[in-house]
């Protein structure tokens, strides 16, 4: 019996994340889709102290971005065109979760043999998420801080690790 | 018993017990405040199949509850407790036959679990998978699909609450990812519903913790299996324990971290870089001799680095050669007992090679080629190639597949071994060594980032 008859339904170990590539992250050290949104936090180039969020929304393509003290940014000035750290933001998304990925969760209709995202963007202006965005980058970073651990862990029988793509 | 015939028997009222569980699986579809005539009838035949059990009671009453309209927690922890009890029942099915097979000694299970650990965490946890269950899979947004990551942060805290967090962690990502699940093409049903209602068992404050004791002995690895999902990477090593009494007992020995989904693949080793005798046995295949480690009555070694002193290198081929027939291993703790957990570590040779299988005494064994982790350096050409295989026996997907963790292949006509443990202390192999070294530096921003950020 092979597993081709058998339904992805009925299946324990049916895959359901793909595997996010490996991307450089010292300029976009954190992107996600979540909550709706394409978002995630952009070093800034001349202060390493600052960082700055940024989110496209799904559906309404809502630009956002301020910095980590909720100064709005200069470069997207409340505007639809986007700033550097939006840009940088999508190309991390694209590296990270490949442009099908990225432009069905943003509801992004691409012409024909494009690929660049923005072309599939009818943008617009968004509330400000730079609060959220990022208590969820630090929650993030929290992850690091987290104990290793020799606790039998029965349930990852169910997360193989991820495979190559060989 | 041969292995082939344990590999295709079916035992009697396997597919009866399967189709219990699914109308369970598909009720969770569209969720238990919508259920049709027909997802009543399948929740109460499995009240039906509990008559004459201890739980029937139970079962009937909660059932009955729930196709009435009343969804409390009580009733999902009995809805799940049912579930769990049929899983575990087409566990032994399938592990009884094998371990025939195999010349394994199954030691019953009569450990007194420990008391539980303290539950207030729990709560919230308890609280999501109840809003789940009642909306249905179909019914998850993004809001509901992000709803359990307070309780994930609070249990994360806590190193009782580990277990409870990975699972829901790794859950509510998977959620995450597939809202508004409305939209999705296909749902993993019995995927979710596994992982729901093993969160639901984790998340009561009664749910036991297994008992340890102390063991002593050398520790001979056989190969080691990958976990990940997001937020964790873990190495599960599978070995013999040979006791000073002169018992050979099959253990596992896991060591866990927590990580972000930007650090996979072989650089995901580094985050295991809190234990240097336990990686570096794996990638020089060295005995390891432990003291008064604790061993759980499931068989599963809680690593502590201070109670392992590393030997003498011992190929895994050898052990599994001379020491794998007949060794005694531990049960499943009752609750935990599901085919999926299954993962018996056997010594392949003979086969005729097949597509993505081994033809095996009148048997296809499927090779479960999506378990060959990028964190090492198996490959399906390696499997292809190879004459013997160390490999962890699974059943899913409605048949048994090996998940190979060791090979010996011949390559342009020159002899390969390839160990999944063989980049446990960094890729052996140049080109892999360079793209981990470039990919390792997502490691060292994200903790410079933290180092700046988390402090404030
Ligand atoms: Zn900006």
């Amino acid at each position: 019996m092979t597993s081709e008859g058998v339904a992805y339904e009925r299946r324990s170990a049916a895959p359901v994340i793909a595997p996010v590539r490996p991307r450089k992250l010292a300029k976009v050290p954190f992107v996600e889709l979540a909550e709706g949104r394409l978002q995630g936090v952009v070093s800034s180039g001349s202060d390493v102290e600052r960082v700055y969020v940024s989110s496209i929304t799904s559906g309404d393509h809502g630009l956002s971005c301020n910095t980590n003290n909720n100064r709005p940014c200069g470069g997207l000035g409340g505007g639809t065109y986007a700033c550097n750290h939006l840009r940088a933001l999508a190309d991390a998304a694209v590296a990270q979760y490949g442009l099908d990925r990225v432009s069905r969760y943003l509801k992004a209709t691409l012409p024909d043999d494009s690929d660049n995202l923005w072309a599939g963007l009818h943008t617009t202006t968004a509330p400000n998420r730079a609060a959220e965005v990022f208590s969820g980058f630090l929650r993030h970073l929290a992850y690091l801080e987290v104990p290793p651990t020799s606790d039998p862990l029965p349930e990852l029988h169910w997360f193989p690790a991820a495979g190559a793509v060989r | 018993m041969m292995l082939a015939d344990a590999l295709r028997a079916r035992p009697s009222g396997f597919d009866e017990t399967f189709a219990l569980i699914d109308g369970l699986d598909d009720a969770l579809i569209h969720g238990l405040a919508r259920i049709d005539e027909e997802r009543a009838a399948a929740l109460e035949s499995i009240a039906a199949a509990f008559t004459g059990s201890p739980l029937a009671g139970r079962v009937a009453d909660s059932i009955g509850k729930i196709v009435a309209g009343t969804v409390t927690d009580e009733h999902l922890a009995v809805l799940a407790g049912a579930r769990s009890a049929l899983t575990g029942a087409l566990h032994d099915a399938l592990l009884t036959p094998l371990d025939e097979a195999l010349g394994r000694v199954r030691e019953p299970w009569a450990a007194p679990a420990a008391p539980p650990p303290a539950g207030q965490l729990l709560a919230g946890g308890r609280s999501w998978l109840r809003e789940l269950a009642i909306a249905g899979w179909r019914g998850v947004d993004h809001e509901l699909a992000g709803g359990g990551a307070q309780a994930v942060q609070a249990l994360l805290a806590d190193p009782a609450g580990r277990r409870a967090a990975v699972l829901l962690d790794g859950f509510g990502a998977e959620l995450r990812s597939a809202a508004p699940v409305a939209t999705l093409d296909r749902v993993p049903v019995r995927r979710w519903a596994d992982l729901w209602s093993r969160a639901v068992l984790l998340t009561q404050d009664t749910f036991p913790a297994p008992e340890t004791t102390p063991a002593d002995g050398r520790l001979l690895l056989l190969g080691v299996d990958l976990h990940e999902h997001p937020t964790v990477f873990r190495a599960q090593a599978h070995g013999l324990l040979e006791t000073p009494g002169g018992q050979v007992r099959l253990v596992r020995a896991g060591v866990a971290a927590a990580k972000v989904d930007t650090i996979s693949g072989p650089s995901a080793w580094r985050m295991l870089a809190a234990f240097p005798v336990f990686r570096a046995a794996l990638a020089e295949k060295r005995a390891v001799e432990v003291t008064g480690m604790p061993l759980t009555s499931t068989g599963d070694l809680l690593w502590d680095e201070t109670r392992a002193v590393p030997g003498e290198p011992v190929d895994p081929f050898a052990v599994a050669r001379v020491r794998l027939g007949g060794v005694t291993a531990a049960s499943t703790a009752p609750l935990d007992r599901h085919p999926a957990v299954i993962a018996e570590p056997v010594l392949l040779e003979g086969w005729t090679a097949g597509p993505e299988s081994f033809e095996l005494g009148g048997v296809t064994l499927a090779v479960d080629t999506d378990r060959l982790p990028e964190a090492g350096p198996l490959t399906p050409a390696l499997v292809a190639a190879a004459t013997a295989c160390i490999g962890l026996l699974r059943w899913d997907a409605g048949r048994w597949a090996v998940q190979p963790l060791a090979v010996q292949s011949v390559v342009r006509k020159k002899p390969v071994v390839a160990h999944t443990g063989d980049w446990a202390l960094g890729p052996t192999d140049a080109k892999a060594a360079k793209a981990e070294a470039a990919a390792g530096t997502a490691v060292d921003v994200l903790r410079e980032r933290a180092g700046r950020l988390l402090r404030k």
